[in-house]
């Protein structure tokens, strides 16, 4: 044996053993990043739920404290027991649950009709595809980057002189404003089902409606969740349009009943309020926790596709 | 991308013997929606144009004056403040929020413990409204500036910051999901021939991750700027345009300029604030914003689509 074969030998090996030491060393910083990374975001992700625990210990709490001592545990003099609640729920001369029932009721109404109404004006707008359908698409689209202030004014004037204005008929004008996106995502999905099955249908003797119906409809499953959750954030959470459209004399929603309390009286009892918030954002959070996985994607698409 | 609406186009000839049997049921499919629509944008937009060359303080008693009302808006010292105040808001928001929504939604997918639980607190304050957000983080922000005597609405920079930690706190989780879902659909092969290619974790990060999540971040960059200029509720509930300051006008009145009043905020004052004869000038800077954000999602288009052919 040479002694240069024996050196490149060595070499060789001493090569590997330098290379794993660098794949052992690379796997340890990774792990300790890692870890360290995990340690972080469960900081942050306590810090990131601490407003809303805020919201529930201050719930508790009596209201001359929520102002001096937000951040503490109400304890002794400051435990409000469930005082806060009874007193917000009687609040001003409208009855809180009252405000709860038309939220719920709003809400519910005007996402049914939005999906029954734009899938079929989406499957209509897909399959005929004329120079009418056309506009009508791009008038949606259009509708689509229009701030709400546009229209505001004369908007809440047509709901009045057109009784628009009681949480019965206020979905009309839920399905006109929200057309835009709810058509685009449909005619969007609408597009990529393969035209064959209709055909098919059609074939057998199939008419539209029946097409629509019992072929298509059940089609759509995907996007009638994605929007649905997108249209029920929209309008649980909205404000501004129910607040100018409704007759608030007789009715009100969750978030104009909290706009309400604010601006009605001088110095507000935060205890209270902060009672109705919880109230108002409980629902919420389970109807999250319970279907997570379709919100974020729902919210993704919308987004995406917007 | 290209390829997809390409075969979705291929797949979208029309089929006569569908078009047929389907094109004489308009007056089931069309005309619920198209009545809707037209009561609740159609119309309602329209004679919002109309309006804004009108004075008038109902729909029925306007009066055409041509273009006086946007000269007068365009010398509101309000309105000409709340745009900046806007402006300022919605660049500073894009970009806190895209810096850091981007950082964690790369950590988050760096299969790390705990990824779930993460994503679910992150995406949470996007589920409240916008004025139940502003009363819960006008008692924080409250309950924290007592402590050197002040509150929320004695200083503009307090409104400032205060409403930019909200909008953080409630739209970082949402542009997280959208980075997310750009840096998972990255193919695996690419990051790996990196790798092989003896690239570190940086140049991997701006040669190969970020040039391939463009789409994400041109959606989030303009659905950050948009939401910025559009805001209202948040604003409306935080601070309603608190701290005011008195400015002397050139033509020797006196108005009162809210501090942080954003451009939403200020149209919606000056129509239902004491004086409905400005109702006029009211609806002529709603139009102006309206242009405003339109042009806004027409610069976005054109960039959007721009990228595509590029690829």
């Amino acid at each position: 044996m040479s002694k240069e074969k024996n050196e490149e030998l060595v070499d060789n090996e001493l090569q590997k053993v330098v290379g794993e030491e660098v794949v052992k060393k690379t796997i340890v910083t990774n792990k300790r990043l890692k870890l360290s990374l995990t340690i972080f975001f469960t900081v942050i992700s306590i810090v990131y739920v601490l407003p809303v625990v805020f919201v529930l210990i201050n719930s508790f709490k009596l209201n001359t404290f929520v102002k001096t001592d937000t951040f503490k545990i109400p304890r002794g003099e400051m435990f409000a027991k469930f005082a806060n609640y009874t007193k917000g729920v009687t609040f001003g001369n409208y009855p809180f649950i009252k405000s709860v029932a038309y939220s719920f009721l709003i809400t519910v109404l005007s996402t049914t009709l939005i999906l029954i109404f734009t899938s079929m004006a989406a499957w209509y707008i897909a399959r005929v595809n004329n120079i009418i359908c056309k506009i009508i698409y791009y008038l949606f689209v259009f509708s689509m980057v229009v701030p709400f202030q546009m229209v505001m004014f004369t908007l809440a004037r047509t709901a009045d002189s057109m009784h628009l204005n009681t949480p019965f008929t206020i979905p009309i004008i839920y399905l006109g404003f929200g057309a835009g996106l709810a058509s685009f995502m449909f005619v969007g999905f609408v597009r990529s089902i393969p035209l064959e099955i209709e055909e098919a249908a059609a074939i057998d003797g199939c008419g539209a409606v029946r097409t629509y119906f019992q072929v298509v409809f059940p089609m759509l499953q995907p996007t009638l969740i994605s929007v649905g959750i997108l249209e029920i954030m929209w309008i649980w959470n909205d404000y501004l349009l129910p607040y100018l459209s409704l007759d608030r004399t007789k009715y009100m929603t969750i978030p104009i009943h909290i706009q309400y309390l604010q601006g009605s009286y001088g110095t507000v009892d935060l205890g209270a309020m902060m009672a109705l918030i919880t109230i108002s954002i409980v629902p919420v959070i389970i109807f999250y926790l319970i279907c997570q996985k379709h919100i974020i994607k729902g919210v993704a698409a919308g987004a995406v596709k917007g | 991308m290209k390829k997809n609406r390409k075969a979705q186009k291929a797949m979208n000839v029309n089929s006569p013997l569908l078009q047929r049997s389907i094109g004489k049921w308009w007056p089931l499919f069309l005309l619920p929606i198209m009545v809707a629509f037209s009561i609740g944008f159609l119309y309602p937009f329209f004679s919002g144009f109309y309006l804004s060359m009108c004075k008038f303080t109902t729909t029925s008693d306007a009066e055409y004056i041509g273009f006086e009302n946007y000269t007068k808006a365009f010398h509101d010292p309000t309105f000409v403040h709340a745009f900046w105040y806007t402006a300022l808001f919605a660049i500073t928001s894009l970009v806190i929020i895209n810096l850091i929504a981007f950082f964690v939604a790369y950590a988050l997918t760096m299969e790390i413990k705990g990824t779930n639980i993460f994503r679910t607190v992150f995406f949470m304050p996007n589920l409240i409204g916008g004025i139940v957000l502003g009363y819960i983080w006008s008692m924080i922000f409250n309950g924290v500036l007592l402590k050197y005597n002040t509150n929320i609405l004695m200083k503009q920079k307090y409104g400032f910051w205060g409403l930019i930690i909200l909008i953080c706190w409630q739209q970082i989780g949402y542009m997280m999901i959208i980075y997310i879902a750009g840096l998972q659909a990255i193919p695996e092969d690419i990051k790996e021939a990196a790798k092989i290619d003896g690239a570190g974790r940086v140049k991997t990060l701006t040669h190969i991750t970020l040039p391939n999540i463009m789409p994400s971040i041109t959606i989030c960059v303009f659905l950050t700027l948009t939401n910025g200029f559009k805001l209202f509720d948040q604003n409306l509930a935080l601070t309603g345009g608190m701290p005011y300051e008195f400015k002397l006008n050139p033509d020797g009145t006196a108005s009162i300029v809210k501090q942080t009043e954003m451009l939403a905020l200020n149209i919606y004052n000056t129509f239902y604030g004491q004086s409905a004869t400005a109702r006029g000038v009211a609806q002529a800077k709603a139009v102006m914003f309206f242009v405003l954000v339109a042009v806004i999602s027409i610069v976005q288009l054109v960039v959007t689509r721009s990228r595509e052919v590029q690829q």
